[in-house]
């Protein structure tokens, strides 16, 4: 049974006279990852960032759980269930681990995440739970910034850029998490250039090009041609010397 | 910025980049005309008339500077006194060296520029407001330290020397005549700054610094020589000030009033535009004459304005006004494309 | 002997500086801005005090617990309206509309009161000191004010370090996007940041009137003082600001001993000197530097 969480109609966003995203459509459900897939400049941050609140869309409607959020300021969002976890983790540079955990608790709503929970997803936050978080490596900051979110325990989870500036390992340990969150109730939704880990963790994928889609489905019932194709566009694909590539 | 018009080509089927629209052939024949008048007035109109505007011209002179600085540099300095101040004490100590006073007009804009360049290695280590609070400790410091020059008259102040042999009028009509030519040289020297490649320069740091510095642009060096040119110009104000004035003292050279001034008429007159300072003054003088008797009411009200204006019009009253009628004194930037007159091509034809 | 009186008179009126800097020093730090009104709040807390000590029946000294939350209130709504909205178009603007409400204010208060100086009564409070030594005085009201902006400063980094509205006031200071996507309404934030702003000035403002005469452009210089001992101190640091408007007030001081014409011009030199040699202050993070 899926009924759809988060539903997005038409979004158009623009960036000053750019055209970042235009006329884009999908939904997400209950208890479903959905990963969105492009190159950058595809648009994928900026509707993530759009959906948190923090740009407006030119036209269009974004519905969470039935309810136009379009209007509503970004901590309102967070209070519904919405939250972002944004490109360059973005933490408090002058607090500590445990700090930046305290502050995306403070508006929590009732859930299964507390900070207690946190410190068992990730073990190895205890014991440097006192420590600045500029003397993290990026990997763990990445943890700490999925926590901070995490925390507030919402209904939808945005992660943006999740592998960006992390080396491949590091990339796949975090990614190994996304189905115990899911596991908790949490419905994600993914926006990444690393094909590969997006699609793995993904029920359904959804790719942008040049602001637009380009190629919807399920990862099972898409091949790898059929992805690069949508990722790049047709001339860059055909370019690219591949047996049996269509067209 | 208002709607570009649609492109149109040339003759030559490029597409045509212009200066300015007919409103400005027509200034320039006004501008002719009260040029003429203005030269002519302390023969013409009454002695406190005369005094009025020789007072209106400083203001200008100051109101352009800053608005140099802060609508097109960026920088927002409330401590343009200073060079106010150092001006006009450059003045006075010339002129106790034995020189005529006006000649040193110039020597004390020099001097101001001289001053303000080793100043703007102190100044532009820091940013925004504290910038802003900085350029104040460089008044309030200038103005301690010229009070404890004696040979100056300290902190009481003195008169200035080399006048007595002018008659009163003969003072009043070349102190008009002199704050005159520096207010002129002042306002048709920044338009054909803004309109030279500085100008440009300018421009492209005030709309995106971070672009401008990708493109080549050296920030820094452009800001320092506005800074420098900003410090001259209101040093020849300050030099004119004096002139005008019986009794030199610092608290008065110095005063925060002129900084307060300075941001008022160019906020409410509209940042970034030429014509904006001249007509924050005419408003600013209007308000001033009609409310003298009431104390400094005309300060609050013209504050209170000002104020407003920041917040719900930016772009000041000439900037709202050349949005909507999409007319330009004083062109200083590109049209590109079609201008409302009909385009006259070499030949006679239309 | 006699400088160690000057170190001492240094260190009470660097007190009182670090006091009527810590408000400047946290709306930079939180809202990005330099409210240029902020030494007038001061001058108009104490005429406040002035204003209604008759009317309340209170002795003069008690005035503070009054104004200060009045204050603060003030505070809140004033960054709630208008400081909002020119943060809302940009810091330029910000600058403008603070310089042109301290120039309307103090210009307001010339026309209410005049120039004549004023002082808020604490009766022959103000006359007590104590000489632990023959050439050291040491006032009462100046070590009241002293210990009071110690312990301001103490209750401040309390609040930002423990509270959990202490550490959202420090995310947002941080990183505004990042604290509203962790829930924040930001706008709050700023309020409660200009709140205490506020009221720390506020309270400066009394002691200021408790110590000294006052009048309608008082609050200009003391914000230069308040502006210097923060970037001596270095921007970004409470206790720097302690440290800067002490050492702010000792330089004074010395100059003052030399000739009382050189003791706002010995601070001055002081700031230019810090300036020009190590511009981040003494404890200072680099966030005003160019």
């Amino acid at each position: 049974m899926s009924e759809s969480l988060l539903e997005v109609r038409g979004l158009t966003i623009h960036h000053g006279q750019l055209c970042a995203i235009d006329d884009v459509s999908f939904s997400l459900n209950q208890g479903e990852v959905l990963t969105m897939i492009g190159a950058n400049g595809a648009g994928k941050s900026t509707l993530l960032r759009t959906i948190a609140g923090l740009h407006h869309p030119t036209s269009g409607a974004i519905e969470f759980q039935g309810v136009d959020i379009v209007k509503m300021q970004p901590n309102r969002r967070v209070g519904l269930g919405i939250s972002l976890v944004p490109e360059g983790r973005r933490l408090f540079s002058s607090m500590t681990l445990e700090e930046n955990l305290q502050v995306g608790a403070f508006h929590a709503k009732k859930g299964p995440f507390s900070i207690e929970r946190i410190y068992e997803l990730f073990d190895w936050m205890p014991q440097r739970r006192k420590q600045h978080v500029w003397q993290l490596s990026g990997g763990e900051q990445q943890a700490v910034a999925i926590g901070r979110a995490l925390v507030a325990n919402p209904k939808v989870l945005l992660l943006d850029e999740l592998s960006l500036g992390l080396a491949p390992i590091i990339v796949e340990r975090i990614y190994a998490l996304v189905p115990e969150i899911v596991a908790h109730g949490v419905s994600i939704l993914i926006v990444e250039q690393d094909v590969a880990q997006g699609v793995t963790v993904a029920n359904r994928v959804h790719c942008l090009l040049e602001g637009r889609t380009s190629l919807t489905g399920v990862p099972a019932d898409l091949t790898s041609e059929q992805i690069d194709h949508a990722y790049f566009g047709a001339e860059l694909a055909k370019a690219t010397p591949q047996p049996g590539v269509g067209e | 910025m208002s709607n570009p018009p649609s492109p149109a080509l040339d003759r030559n089927g490029l597409i045509a980049v212009r200066r300015s629209t007919h409103s400005a052939i027509y200034t320039l024949v006004g501008a002719l005309i009260l040029v003429v008048l203005l030269t002519a007035a302390p023969w013409i109109v009454p002695a406190e008339v005369a005094t009025t505007l020789m007072n209106f011209f400083i203001l200008v002179i100051m109101a352009t500077m800053w608005n140099l600085l802060a609508g097109y540099a960026g920088m927002v300095s409330i401590g343009q006194q200073a060079f106010v101040g150092l001006g006009a004490y450059a003045t006075l100590y010339l002129a106790l060296k034995g020189m005529n006073p006006f000649v040193t007009i110039p020597l004390a804009a020099v001097a101001c520029a001289v001053i303000a360049y080793p100043v703007t290695y102190l100044l532009f280590r820091l940013r925004g407001g504290y910038f802003s609070i900085a350029t104040w400790v460089i008044a309030d410091t200038a103005m301690l330290i010229i009070g404890t020059i004696a040979v100056l008259g300290g902190g009481t102040g003195r008169s200035m020397p080399g006048l007595q042999n002018l008659s009163p009028s003969q003072t009043a009509h070349y102190s008009y005549l002199a704050t005159w030519v520096v207010a002129l040289v002042v306002v048709t020297g920044t338009y054909y700054l803004l309109r030279s490649r500085l100008g440009l320069v300018l421009a492209s740091i005030r709309d995106n610094e971070v672009a401008a510095r990708s493109a080549g642009v050296h920030v820094r060096s452009a800001r320092r020589i506005v800074f420098i040119i900003a410090a001259a110009g209101c040093g020849a104000a300050g030099a004119v000030l004096a002139i005008s004035q019986p009794f030199i003292q610092p608290t008065n050279e110095f005063n925060m009033q002129w900084a307060a001034e300075m941001l008022f008429v160019s906020m409410i007159g509209g940042l970034g535009t030429i014509e904006g300072p001249i007509i924050g003054s005419i408003i600013f003088f209007i308000l001033q004459q009609t409310l003298q008797q009431e104390g400094v009411w005309y300060l609050i009200i013209f504050g209170t304005i000002a104020v407003a204006i920041a917040l719900w019009q930016p772009r000041g009253l000439w900037g709202a006004f050349r949005d909507r009628f999409h007319t330009e004194l004083l062109p200083v930037g590109y049209w590109v494309g079609e201008t409302k007159v009909k385009r006259k091509i070499r030949g006679g034809q239309t | 002997m006699i400088w160690l009186n000057v170190i001492v008179q240094g260190v009470l009126l660097g007190g009182f500086y670090a006091l009527f800097a810590c408000g400047l020093s946290l709306m930079f730090g939180v809202l990005k801005v330099i409210n240029l009104a902020h030494g007038d709040m001061a001058v108009v807390a104490a005429y406040v005090a002035v204003f209604l000590t008759p009317h309340l029946h209170i002795p003069g000294v008690w005035s503070f617990l009054v104004v200060v939350p009045l204050f603060g209130l003030i505070g809140y709504v004033v960054q709630r309206t208008l400081i909002q909205k020119s943060i809302d178009r940009d810091p330029f603007t910000t600058l403008l509309v603070t310089f042109g409400l301290s120039v309307v204010i103090e210009n307001l208060l010339l026309e209410a009161y005049t120039a004549n100086g004023q002082t808020v009564n604490i009766g022959s409070l103000i006359a007590k000191s104590w000489h632990p030594a023959s050439i050291i005085y040491i006032s009462y009201v100046s070590l009241a004010v002293l210990a009071a902006a110690v312990l301001v400063l103490v209750l401040l980094q309390l609040f930002l370090s423990y509270t959990g509205t202490g550490r959202l006031i420090r995310a947002v200071a941080d990183d505004r996007e990042a604290a509203q996507l962790s829930g924040a309404n930001y706008r709050h934030i700023f309020g409660i940041a200009a709140a205490i702003a506020f009221a720390t000035v506020a309270l400066a403002g009394i002691a200021y009137g408790m110590m000294t005469q006052f009048a309608p452009t008082s609050g200009g210089i003391n914000l230069l003082f308040a502006f210097e001992a923060v970037v001596i101190g270095g921007i970004g640091s409470l206790w720097g600001t302690l440290v800067g408007g002490v050492a702010l007030g000792v330089a004074q001081q010395f100059g003052a001993h030399l000739n009382p014409q050189y003791q706002v011009l010995a601070g001055n030199l002081l700031f230019l000197v810090v300036l020009a040699v190590r511009p981040q202050g003494l404890f200072g993070k680099k966030t005003a530097l160019s």
